[in-house]
């Protein structure tokens, strides 16, 4: 790993908030797969259904999440970090090393790919919350590492901080993803559940921040859409705390699954219904006992329900789930083979993974694919308790989410 | 008596030539503007422009005209305001009037337009796609609790989900106007659109009338400062009551029906003595504050078997802060009216000059509901004036739930905006007791144009939809992403919370 880092020290892009004054439309391409049994496999997986769907994005994004990935290190929060500079670099390195301990600090592995260019300083950590910080604190391990993140994200100037999850890792940036993957050696990685982006936005961002997948902790989030109810979306998550900072519809999708799953405990499937109603028409048919509780899902989480065209997988430690707007205007395919479960933009993808799927469907207009690895939990950060602010600036690292947060967190 | 300054407003032009002499005119028009010496002679300053006359003329021979007088030009003094003042010196008298207020203020909805999608995401056809519209009224908890239902499902927990809302198939409601100030017909016609329409009617407050308890549960009753029509038994019989602080017409201001319009079916209805003036205080006298009312929103809902209950306000300077008090207070919904909001009578100096236009209620309402967390607790119900689906639309994406309609369902029943309501003599039969007028509104027919026009601005609001590429209307709901203004100032907008075009 020869790193120029001469380079880095006049490195300048922009990031979200400078990329996004007003709300971005995009198009995309998304994969996810998932291995219920548990077993692993490498990541070539992800490349390979990314590569077919190539047409999908412009060159300008693309990305992937993989879980079950760092199994030597499966009780330490792995940190894939984005440096714009050596100064951001050493400053985000003494915000990690006063709270946690460092078990490794180390080079992403990377590898020359023809197409990617500018990419910014890539480093992992492994790391473990200090029990006495925490104790001291009075925080779960889950806060303490958001809040960590929150505070790189908006302190330190060119640092950012792309996933924070235990034994799972986001690889993303600037570039078509089978080049990302490359340059990343996705290859050489194992895991039971990857997820993959293709972008396509419709203005022209440089900074590898901005590609997807989005994370928190352990979730990450694909998405393929535009939520034309992105602006009620957004408001209605400002009175529970959140700041759509972004103008991005992923961003949305990120907070409304954090507010129902984990802070409003509903069950994933729910949570799906809540987002990707169904037709009064078909509640009205539904038996009494589902048909209220549907009435109440519609109507009480109306203003968070995505309307518009999407396709958006969340994947956790634990499996994945696919989800598609209530009317399908956007593609999603899905396969099954063994105990292997796949989603993708087009079902090309599928076969370029899968040589003879058990079966291959088209999920209907909001009914979630849930695959669940045996044995792990359901995704919901059960020792996450910070706030809607904290969650924001979190993931965002903008000024505007992170003024209030900040001021609690120090 | 001294001879009136005030010269009639409208010319009655007859074509004589095509008049068929067969003295309709004298007979439909309710202002006695005419006389009949073997042709029909009009009174010209009768005349209140009602075009009744007009419509129901066979020979089409009538014509309605400005009576243009010239005065020298004068900015400053308009003709309104001097014949206010000559009408005021023959009389010493408070100007009377009706309906919504006319003058040119700035008309917000004629200066927000909406989006529609375009390539990034499609827009939907309503003629092929659902297109739902159907809204609950109330009180939503913030968030649903859900328990295993044992066989790998969820049901929800007890008291876990939403309870004591009113399902609207379209979320255009109809507004309160009372029976008195309107006709039993009007009633009539109201009740069986709403019903038909899987919507509301609202008595406004004078009582619910018997011929109508077949239509109650699509009937909000109100309580207004004078309790007409009230008792146990009628408040459980509505399917929402609702206590009505102010009017958007005239804000602070009571109201007076006199007796002559107390017949015995009114006098029935709203539980008073026939030919007895029904005044309405202008405050409820046991409402002097934020926690009485408080006491009475929860008092109805004990007496009415807890139905939702929603408080009607003014739209005036302050409104935010009073409908936060009023959600916090336990109301299920806050009605808001703006400035332009009709009536049957009202004092022209209020009715002109006091309040604010809805637009800027609904927004700064929605946003401090939200800015206080307690957005899902109440609904919102906007009006005065919604005039088109255009404005319903707008309504709803500046943060209304629903809209309530009173002018335009008056217009359906053949209004004519000639702002005489007052006088009692309305010749379309709409806001008059004489049996004569009244029967002019056949209730199977005003149903009928009534649902028709609710229909047509739900297609519309469809279609608004469908532009807007989202199939469902809490999807607009407050969404003001979706607006943009075109030549508001800076400050309007930031209430409105509306970027303008361009941005």
């Amino acid at each position: 790993m020869a790193y120029d880092l001469e380079r880095y020290d006049t490195f300048d892009v922009t990031r979200y908030r400078d990329e996004s004054p007003f709300k971005i439309h995009g198009g995309c391409g998304l994969m996810g797969i998932c291995d219920e049994s548990g077993a692993l496999m490498s990541g070539d997986v992800a490349i390979r259904a990314m590569a077919v769907q190539r047409d999908r994005g412009n060159g300008l994004g693309g990305g992937f999440a993989g879980y079950g990935i760092y199994p030597e290190f499966a009780e330490l929060f792995a940190f894939h970090m984005m440096f714009h500079d050596m100064r951001a670099k050493e400053e985000a390195e003494a915000l990690l090393a006063a709270s946690f301990a460092i078990e490794v600090a180390e080079p992403m592995p990377t590898r020359p790919v023809k197409g990617i260019t500018d990419a910014p300083l890539l480093w992992r950590y492994f790391l473990a919350p200090h029990p006495e910080v925490l104790e001291e604190r009075e925080m779960s391990a889950e806060d303490y590492v958001v809040q960590m993140v929150m505070n790189i994200n908006a302190r330190v100037d060119g640092a950012f901080v792309a996933s924070s999850g235990k034994n799972m890792g986001a690889f993303k940036g600037v570039g078509y993803p089978e080049e990302i993957g490359h340059y990343f050696r996705l290859e050489e990685y194992e895991g039971h559940t990857w997820v993959g982006h293709n972008r396509f936005p419709t203005n022209t961002p440089g900074w590898w921040g901005g590609a997807h997948p989005f994370t928190l902790l352990d979730w990450s989030i694909v998405h393929n859409g535009e939520i034309s109810s992105y602006g009620i979306n957004a408001r209605y998550l400002e009175q529970f705390g959140y700041t759509c900072s972004l103008g991005t519809d992923t961003e949305v999708a990120a907070y409304l699954f954090d507010l129902l799953l984990r802070r409003h405990k509903l069950p994933v499937e729910l949570a799906c219904k809540a987002l990707a109603a169904p037709l009064w028409s078909d509640i009205d048919r539904m038996s009494a006992d589902d048909a209220a509780l549907m009435r109440s899902l519609r109507a009480v989480y109306g203003p968070g329900m995505l309307n518009g065209p999407f396709a958006i997988v969340l994947g956790f430690n634990g499996g994945m789930v696919a989800l598609n707007d209530r009317i399908k205007l956007r593609p999603l395919v899905a396969a099954r083979s063994g105990s292997t479960l796949m989603v993708a933009s087009e079902e090309a993808a599928i076969r370029a993974v899968m040589t003879a799927p058990d079966v291959v469907w088209a999920p209907k207009a909001g009914e979630p694919v849930i695959g669940r690895v045996a044995g792990m939990e359901s995704p919901v950060h059960s020792q996450l308790h910070l706030g809607a602010a904290e969650i924001s600036c979190a993931v965002t690292g903008t000024d505007v989410s992170c003024e209030e947060s900040l001021e609690v967190a120090v | 008596m001294q001879q009136t300054f005030v010269q009639p407003e409208f010319r009655v032009r007859i074509d004589y030539d095509k008049c068929h002499k067969c003295g309709r005119c004298v007979q439909q028009c309710g202002w006695g503007v005419y006389d009949f010496a073997e042709r029909p002679i009009p009174h010209d300053e009768k005349c209140r422009a009602c075009h009744r006359c007009v419509t129901y003329c066979p020979a089409h021979c009538i014509t309605i005209e400005k009576n243009a007088l010239a005065f020298r030009e004068n900015d400053n003094w308009s003709t309104n305001l001097v014949k206010g003042v000559w009408k005021q010196a023959d009389t010493g008298g408070v100007l009377l009037t009706s309906m919504g207020n006319p003058r040119p203020y700035e008309r917000i909805f004629d200066k927000l337009v909406l989006d529609a999608c375009q390539v990034t995401n499609p827009s939907i056809d309503p003629l092929r796609e659902p297109m739902e519209l159907r809204t609950y009224l109330g009180r939503k908890p913030d968030a649903v609790q859900v328990e295993s239902d044992g066989n790998g499902g969820f049901r929800l927990a007890e008291g876990g989900g939403m309870t004591n809302n009113l399902k609207l198939d379209t979320p255009i409601i109809f507004s309160p106007m009372s029976y008195g100030s309107v006709s039993l017909n009007v009633h009539r016609s109201l009740a069986m659109a709403a019903e038909r329409l899987g919507i509301l009617m609202n008595t406004g407050e004078g009582g619910l009338h018997e011929d109508l308890y077949p239509y109650q549960d699509h009937a909000i009753l109100q309580v207004a400062s004078g309790r007409f029509g009230l008792n146990p038994e009628v408040l459980g019989r509505a399917a929402a009551l609702e206590i009505k602080i102010g009017q958007g017409a005239k804000p602070g201001i009571g109201g007076h029906l006199p007796g002559e319009k107390i017949d015995r079916e009114v006098s029935a209805t709203r539980m008073i003595p026939q030919g007895s003036d029904a005044i309405s205080p202008a405050p409820h006298h046991d409402i002097y504050s934020i926690e009485d009312l408080r006491q009475l929103i929860y008092a109805i809902k004990e007496a009415s078997g807890y139905k939702p209950v929603g408080v009607k306000i003014a739209a005036v300077h302050n409104v935010a802060a009073i409908a936060s008090g009023i959600v916090r207070a336990g109301a299920d919904y806050v009605y808001l009216d703006g400035f332009r909001g009709g009536t049957g009578a009202a004092p022209a100096v209020i009715r002109d000059h006091i309040g604010i236009p809805v637009e800027v209620a609904i927004a700064a309402v929605d946003q401090r509901l939200r800015d206080e967390g307690i957005r899902n607790q109440a609904s919102i119900i906007a009006a005065g004036s919604i005039r088109s689906s255009a404005d319903a639309a707008k309504a709803i994406a500046l943060g209304a739930d629903v809209v309530a309609i009173g002018t335009a369902a008056l217009l359906a029943l053949g209004c004519h905006l000639c702002q005489s309501c007052h006088t009692g003599k309305c010749s379309w039969g709409i806001t008059t007791q004489k049996p004569e007028l009244t029967r002019r509104i056949d209730p199977e027919w005003g149903a009928e144009r009534l649902t028709n026009l609710v229909h047509a601005w739900s297609h519309e609001l469809q279609e608004i939809l469908g532009a807007l590429g989202v199939n469902a209307v809490e999807s607009l709901r407050g969404s003001r992403e979706r607006l943009r203004s075109i030549g508001l100032d800076e400050h309007t907008c930031r209430v409105l919370g509306v970027k303008p075009a361009g941005m």
